[in-house]
């Protein structure tokens, strides 16, 4: 392994992130298809899985994921289009996972609190979003 | 631990390989006794001379100007020559460059690097007659492509590129530096030329911007940046903005 600095490892998290959110869509346009070529039931059914404890977990890695490839495609694009931004892209990497935290502690925080019996978007919050 | 002066053993692993030999490459030790302000191609000869003479690596100027001795040194592309003792520790592992076939222990097969060079047509292009005297230029424009000018060709950015280990058709960010530095050189005509090479697939595009071709180099050039100004260049059409 090359001992890159934080450039490497600030497209190595790029590449990943983007694999692990590419997977999750492929996952949610299954559980969509459900509703139209399956039945409501099993669409029902199905995205109550999203509710149980280790999916809640799971959905963490994706809150992270996410919020990291946005901030971090951010970075690239600036890095592309503005001439002095090479020059602070270490800077702009320790933002992106500055404003990465900070998104993914409340979004977390919702996503969790469930699996503790804790609902803080009310009773409804906890349910499996029904159609 | 180190000082700035005085004779001190450092212990070296060396990656080892010789392909007619070796079914693969393997680790050898070496201990030898250095001054902090010796180079680590000093080290190197030391063993050469005075331990293992099958120890093989490149080396020429050995003042930084020739580009021949880029190796990896703790996990990192650097130049022999201009590495102090005092600046790499008492234990140091120094491997070939990834990316390039490996020839022989440190030394690797730079053919396919300087094929990507030519590439690029790294020379003045200009069909006008050439002048009585030379092709003036302002210290502006002289200014403007500088910086890549400085090029050494040692390969140590693209040994340290993660898209060139990964495609070895990409022409990598050594022929891109060489291609910016005649883009944007007034008295050159080359410039669509070049910029339609690199448009294309194995062109600027696969640079991922992961900046290690720019801790890299020992010049000191901005590779990422001049890459980037290449890009741009390619993109809106015109160097004026880039
Ligand atoms: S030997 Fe010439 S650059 Fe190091």
């Amino acid at each position: 392994m090359y001992r890159g600095q934080s450039g490497q490892w600030s497209w190595l998290f790029h590449r990943i992130t983007g694999m692990g959110v590419l997977l999750f869509l492929l996952v949610h346009i299954v559980d969509i298809t459900l509703i139209g070529f399956v039945s409501g039931k099993v669409y029902d059914d199905a995205l109550r899985v999203f509710s149980t404890g280790i999916v809640r977990l799971v959905s963490l890695a994706l809150i992270a994921a996410v919020l990291y490839h946005a901030f971090n495609g951010v970075r690239i694009i600036l890095v592309d289009f503005w001439p002095a931004a090479h020059k602070f892209q270490r800077q702009m990497f320790i933002g992106v996972l500055v404003l990465t935290i900070a998104g993914f502690i409340p979004m977390g925080f919702f996503v969790v609190a469930p699996i503790f019996g804790h609902c803080p978007t009310g009773p409804n919050g906890c349910q499996p979003f029904l159609i | 631990m180190a000082t700035a002066t005085g004779t001190r053993t450092i212990h070296i692993k060396v990656k080892r390989y010789q392909p007619d030999k070796d079914a693969k490459p393997y680790w050898q030790d070496f201990a030898v006794q250095a001054e902090g302000n010796d180079r680590l191609v000093d080290v190197l000869n030391k063993i050469k001379w005075e331990q293992d003479g099958t120890l093989t690596f490149r080396r020429s100027c050995v003042h930084g100007v020739c580009g021949s001795d880029a190796m990896r040194v703790n996990g990192r592309n650097r130049l022999a020559c201009k590495l102090l003792v005092n600046d790499i520790g008492a234990r140091v592992t120094v491997e070939p460059m990834l990316g390039f076939p490996v020839i022989r222990d440190l030394v690797v097969d730079m053919e396919p690097f300087f094929a990507k060079y030519e590439k690029v047509k790294p020379y003045l292009m200009n069909d006008e007659p050439a002048p009585r005297t030379e092709r003036l230029q302002s210290p502006e424009q002289r200014e403007r492509y500088d910086e890549t000018t400085k090029c050494i060709l040692c390969g140590a950015c693209t040994g340290s590129c993660p898209s060139v280990w990964a495609n070895p058709d990409w022409v990598g960010p050594a022929s891109i530096v060489n291609a910016h530095r005649f883009i944007f050189d007034s008295r050159d005509h080359g410039g669509a030329e070049r910029m339609q090479i690199l448009g294309d697939r194995n062109g600027v595009w696969r640079c991922r911007t992961i900046f290690n071709c720019s801790e890299a180099c020992p010049r000191g050039i901005h590779v990422t940046d001049a890459i980037e100004e290449v890009k741009r260049a390619i993109m809106f059409g015109t160097t004026d903005i880039a």
